[in-house]
């Protein structure tokens, strides 16, 4: 077996923790108890834990509007990220970003963010920090098939190219841009061919499977790293949830999200793989879903026992004082 | 000892020198900026000087923004050339939605120390795309400082201030004022962002003004005093935190207020200021407070028509007599 046992475990079990905190997240959400609106990642956590799970703590990640399995992916704490959807004032942001807006930088997350491709200017910058410090971290941006038709897109892949920035643009193509299919908003089936008028790699992978999406990830980061300059990955993966909690999703059929739920699931993928590899048995795998069912009780209480913050509160932040 | 004089541009460039041998982080990005040491040759001496610390980039507005929010969330002091100021149009969303906004939608987390340099204003025949004065559009945003210095020595006090600030500053730079002479001092000192500063003291009208609203002024003021007018300048150098202690113990003194800008009228800072005097110190004016600033159009090219929308010396002494000379 090309990886570690013990290691596939691990993000077997890390990619049960997202679906599980998507889950629990769309329950709650559902049930009233968090506010605003919130976009889940189900179907997608291959793509978040496989390219997380190839860095480095000090490498620096920015992410989406659907960003909880990438932040829980790069080793963000589960209960303050409940906490931050619940609106509370132990949450990552003290209740002052929600779901659209977390961050993490201790871990070198530089923030979910609300605006479709809003992270990608911002990665360019990270990127070039690393150029001036002289490390040999990387930085990598999570943004859709969507994101992927804005203008700064252009802007930042040609400069990011230009000047070689330690780059990993992680193109999540889940086939849906909001309500509209990829096929009718861009010209191209591939994405990532796009990466061809920037005069850097592009590569499609199968984004429900872990394996692909880390190997893809790992030469990435090893152009990155040795300082050749950005790579363009996409993995084609499929959203399960709708673009939103309560979106009532007219615009696709059960039909078309049946084989993405069963054996097209990238969980189930793992899953299939690791028993048949004898990695894993029933009891283990009932095990792992177990644990992390009570990891988000954990949260989800932690959450709930939590205060609001005062309202006046919301006038702290805005400045640094010095 | 002598008092030496600098132009605007001279004080900036040695602003800038002394806070990048300062300081290793802090490095300029832009577009066109080492083959002439800037568009305007306001960076002076800095790509000798600084190799690899001012750097070209592609004309990528959104993403020069970009790379300044993110190096700047990273451990860097970015400053960034916009080139023209009306090109913010290109990197709203940079400047608005990430930069203005991301230390207070996370809490708190991180800081987030940008200048964003912005040469502004109109008069030199630039047309509509090259001339405007947008401050107050970002004094709108919270999240953002907003810094419009007048002469040399607030040229150089301000920047140096902006780039030690741990917040994102949009700092606004009127073109025709770069070859504008002053005495600069030699030595390093900072202004605070905040503090206004009273350049001329009076007791019959103040003029508060900012950028080359303050050359008006003082052109203004001196006409004044010839006709027995004693006006007093308020210098509000920034906008945003602004210095309303200062404008406060300047209109308790005078009782009336004009307040002078470039920009537009409509929706220009001048609004501002008149809804906050006449909020805080009605009982204390001795009339309306009148505004002066440009024409509500775009800037025309053609120079009879450029110089007929921009406010005017004449424009500010005839404010300042409507109010006074009111009984």
């Amino acid at each position: 077996m090309a990886e570690d046992a013990n290691m596939l475990l691990e993000l077997y079990e890390r990619m049960i923790t997202v679906r599980t905190f998507e889950t629990v997240a769309g329950e709650y959400f559902a049930a009233g108890e968090i506010p605003g609106f919130i976009h889940l990642s189900i179907g997608q956590e291959a793509s978040s834990v496989g390219v997380c799970s190839c860095l480095r703590p000090d490498d620096y990640v920015i992410t989406n509007h659907r960003g909880h399995g990438h932040m829980i992916a790069k080793g963000a704490d589960i209960k303050r990220m409940t906490a931050e959807l619940f609106g509370k004032k132990t949450g990552y942001c003290k209740g002052k970003g929600g779901s659209m807006h977390i961050a993490d930088f201790s871990i070198g997350i530089l923030g979910a963010n609300g605006v479709v491709a809003g992270g990608l200017p911002i990665i360019a910058g990270a990127g070039f920090s690393i150029k001036m410090r002289k490390t040999d971290q990387v930085a990598v941006c999570f943004f859709g098939d969507g994101a992927a038709n804005r203008g700064t897109v252009h802007e930042v892949m040609n400069l990011a190219s230009v000047w070689k920035l330690p780059i990993i643009f992680a193109l999540e193509n889940n086939q849906w841009a909001s309500t509209t299919p990829q096929e009718k908003s861009s010209a191209v089936e591939e994405i990532s061919c796009r990466a061809a008028g920037y005069n850097m790699p592009g590569v499609a992978v199968d984004g429900n499977d872990l394996f692909e999406v880390r190997n893809a990830t790992l030469e990435a980061i090893e152009r990155a790293r040795s300082g050749k300059g950005p790579t363009l990955i996409e993995n084609k993966t499929y959203r399960i949830s709708g673009h939103f909690e309560g979106d009532p999703q007219k615009y696709r059929t059960q039909a078309e999200i049946a084989p993405w739920k069963e054996k097209n699931d990238p969980i189930r993928r793992l899953h299939d793989y690791l028993v048949t590899s004898g990695v894993l048995d029933e009891k283990m795998n009932l095990k792992i879903w177990e644990g992390a069912a009570a990891v988000l009780e954990d949260a989800v209480a932690f959450a709930k026992e939590s205060p609001f913050p005062e309202p006046e509160e919301a006038l702290e932040d805005l400045f640094v004082t010095q | 000892m002598t008092e030496r004089i600098l132009s605007a541009s001279a004080a900036l460039a040695e602003a800038l020198h002394e806070e990048m041998q300062r300081d290793e982080t802090v490095f300029i990005l832009g577009e066109d900026l080492t083959a002439h040491a800037g568009i305007f040759g306001q960076f002076e001496g800095l790509p000798e000087n600084f190799p690899g610390r001012i750097i070209d980039t592609p004309i990528s507005e959104a993403a020069i923004v970009g790379v300044g929010v993110g190096s700047a969330l990273t451990d860097m002091r970015p400053i960034v050339d916009l080139h023209f100021s009306d090109f913010v149009t290109c990197c709203m969303d940079e400047l608005v939605n990430q930069a203005a906004k991301i230390r207070y939608m996370f809490g708190g987390q991180v800081k987030l120390p940008l200048v964003v340099w912005c040469p502004d204003g109109a008069g030199i025949r630039a047309a509509a795309q090259h001339s405007q004065s947008l401050e107050a559009w970002f004094v709108h945003v919270p999240g953002l400082k907003v810094v419009v210095p007048s002469e040399p020595s607030d040229v150089k006090g301000l920047i140096k201030s902006a780039i030690r600030d741990d917040n994102p500053v949009m700092f606004f730079q009127n073109k025709s004022l770069f070859s504008k002479q002053g005495v600069v001092p030699e030595e390093d000192y900072l202004i605070p962002l905040g503090k206004a500063a009273v350049k001329r003291q009076g007791k019959d009208v103040t003029l508060i003004c900012y950028g080359s609203g303050y050359y008006l002024c003082k052109e203004a003021a001196d006409i004044l005093a010839e006709q027995g007018i004693e006006a007093e300048i308020v210098d509000l150098r920034t906008l945003k935190p602004l210095d309303m202690d200062t404008v406060t113990v300047s209109i308790k003194k005078t009782g009336r207020a004009v307040t002078v800008h470039e920009a537009c009228l409509t929706g220009g800072f001048g609004a501002e200021l008149c809804a906050r005097i006449q909020e805080q110190l009605f009982d204390h004016l001795k009339g309306p407070i009148k505004r002066v600033a440009a024409r509500d159009v775009p800037m025309p090219f053609s120079p009879g028509m450029e110089d007929f929308c921009l406010p005017k010396v004449t424009d500010v002494v005839m404010a300042a007599h409507s109010i006074v000379s009111r009984k």
